[in-house]
């Protein structure tokens, strides 16, 4: 049904995608809780900063990308010294692009699903003997699940339909960071790519239902879990 | 002892200040009005509100103090609080929301146990259900539960039974009332309804915007002028600590001997020999001069005027002694005239209606209103 060539295209999307959410998530969460309830001076610019990939076009952020991790750029260049790191032309620099551009909207979900904590609940948890983390972990990250989930999930879906920043930062390398939008970008450019971009497309869309379909289910049973059914 | 001493001040003009010292054990009632101050200074207690100033010692126990600096965070305070809307946590069992704090609680002497407060809150065939599937009175008795096995040094309740209706309430009621016969707690237990107050307290602790205006066991406290703007008017009354005398089952009628003689009351469900609750409301005493011969009201009872307070507008405070007890009663500044009411004064006092308050764990009707 697929060649190999778009197969290996299908399979780097999804461990970029995988990887991109599983190490954004609990920066997220961090930084979702940070948004929500700390305050100090200098937030407001700490707020700007995290939405700012959401609205600057991705190709700037790439670029963005390229100037501070790349070879010579200013953390690039140690990232590569220190720790041998390279992220140029990598599957790794195509998750951190895709975990760039996701981030403001798994924060955004995140923080929403913590605002509508009751704090009167942790409130009475900390009545019963337990200290702040221990609210945190065992009553207020249990009441956030449903968003921290919603979030994963479109964190997945939008790292799987990322573009602009990767192939700005990382280039388009065959099997390296040619994910699904980059093969079909591709495939547009050679005679008879027609084919192979029309079943790639079908494949996102499959990917993009699935993934939708998949965090109504979730966000279902959860809420019955909670109690918010 | 329980030690409190706060003052604190809020934007918006809202400024509490109260100091008193009740028994370390049985219930002590903060009563007033909605925004006297009466939830602020339980969750001053509990460490969820810091006073600007002051100082809340319990049991010897210092949790906060201003002067020294001490501020003990809320859950190393071990206060069991019940909150009105009972807050149990959505996402887990009742049995993993009673645990909740068990597991949680430091080594203590004589720890409660789950299975014996699960027997006393009767919530045995809940325990693996949901919050969210429980009626308000069964949310409220998980609350209680959840709140005790912490292994508490003092229980907070803040109007546990507020949110819910009277059917809800006559059913938590004879729990609250096992609560404090049972377990050597002390609870301070926020209510604006009397009811609840004369059922549950010892103690009495009065608030009025933020001011304490009396503090002290509650027949005592109950009869006091200064009561007045928190009580109203119609519900400053007398609370007389009775024993059951005798019982006439032929009229249906109980006798309850008091410092001041006898009360005849429709027949209460006590023993001979049991102690009870009357209140006499101060609006349900008449004032006679001579001994009326044919009246209805039954319990009629001679007394000596004690003081005569006249009120802006119609009334009057009249207090009355008979025998060792006082009596408040409330009559027109009219009658006052009329029958020359003044100190000294030898009168007959006719109560209209005695409202009995059952302090009996078995018994599981609401306080009742009889006509005397």
């Amino acid at each position: 049904m697929l060649t190999p060539e778009e197969w290996t295209a299908v399979a780097l999307s999804l461990k970029v995608a995988f990887w991109a959410t599983f190490w954004s998530l609990p920066l997220a969460v961090l930084t979702a809780w940070v948004l929500a309830r700390a305050s100090f001076p200098g937030k407001g610019l700490l707020d700007g900063l995290v939405y700012l990939p959401l609205v600057l076009p991705k190709v700037v952020v790439g670029y963005l990308l390229l100037l501070t991790l790349g070879a010579r750029g200013f953390i690039g260049q140690y990232l590569d010294a220190w720790f041998g790191i390279k992220l140029i032309f990598t599957t790794a620099g195509a998750t951190v692009a895709a975990a760039v551009v996701s981030f403001p909207l798994t924060v955004n979900a995140i923080r929403l699903a913590l605002e509508a904590v009751d704090r009167g609940l942790e409130t009475a948890a900390r009545t019963l003997g337990a200290s702040r983390l221990d609210v945190f972990f065992s009553v207020t990250l249990p009441l956030m699940l449903p968003g921290i989930l919603s979030g994963a999930l479109l964190a997945i879906a939008s790292a799987l339909g990322e573009f602009g920043a990767t192939i700005t930062f990382v280039s388009n390398v065959e099997g390296q960071t040619r994910t699904i939008p980059l093969a079909i970008y591709s495939a547009t450019h050679v005679p008879d790519g027609d084919a192979m971009a029309l079943r790639l497309t079908l494949v996102s869309v499959v990917l993009a239902l699935g993934s939708l379909l998949l965090a109504g289910l979730v966000d279902r049973r959860i809420r019955r879990m909670i109690g918010r059914a | 002892m329980i030690e409190i001493d706060i003052r604190l001040a809020r934007a918006g003009g809202f400024a509490l200040e109260c100091g008193f010292a009740v028994p370390g054990s049985g219930v002590t009632a903060l009563f007033g009005r909605s925004g006297a101050g009466k939830t602020t200074v339980i969750q001053a207690v509990a460490g969820v509100v810091r006073p600007d100033a002051g100082r809340i010692a319990v049991k010897g126990e210092v949790f906060f103090d201003s002067a020294r600096g001490i501020d003990v965070p809320i859950e190393a305070r071990r206060t069991g609080y019940v909150f009105q809307d009972a807050r149990l946590f959505p996402h887990l069992s009742v049995e993993s929301n009673l645990r909740y704090g068990e597991r949680r609680s430091r080594a203590v002497e004589r720890p409660v146990r789950f299975e014996a407060v699960v027997e006393l809150l009767g919530i045995g065939p809940l325990l693996t259900r949901r919050p969210h599937t429980l009626s308000g009175g069964e949310r409220q008795r998980v609350a209680i539960g959840r709140a005790l096995l912490a292994q508490p040094r003092l229980l907070l309740m803040d109007e546990p039974l507020a949110a819910l209706d009277e059917a809800r309430k006559a059913e938590i009621l004879p729990y609250l009332e096992r609560l404090r016969d049972e377990t050597r707690l002390p609870i301070l237990y926020v209510s604006h309804s009397i009811d609840e107050v004369l059922r549950l307290a010892d103690t009495l602790v009065a608030l009025r915007e933020g001011r304490q205006v009396a503090a002290g066991p509650v027949a005592q406290v109950m009869s006091q002028p200064a009561m007045l703007p928190v009580l109203g008017r119609f519900d400053l009354g007398t609370l007389l600590e009775c024993v059951v005398s005798r019982h006439d089952p032929a009229y249906a009628l109980s006798s309850l001997a008091f410092a001041g003689g006898e009360l005849r009351v429709p027949q209460v469900a006590r023993a001979v020999g049991e102690k009870v609750r009357a209140r006499v409301r101060a609006r349900d005493v008449a004032i006679a001069r001579t001994r009326p011969e044919d009246v209805s009201v039954s319990n009629l009872l001679p007394a000596v005027v004690e003081e005569v307070r006249l009120r802006e507008g119609p009334y009057a405070d009249i207090m009355l002694r008979v025998g060792e007890a006082r009596l408040a009663s409330m009559v027109t500044r009219e009658s006052v005239e009329r029958l020359a009411l003044s100190p000294g004064l030898v009168v007959w006092a006719m109560i209209k209606s005695v409202a009995v308050d059952s302090r009996n764990p078995e018994f599981t009707e609401p306080p009742q209103r009889h006509g005397a």
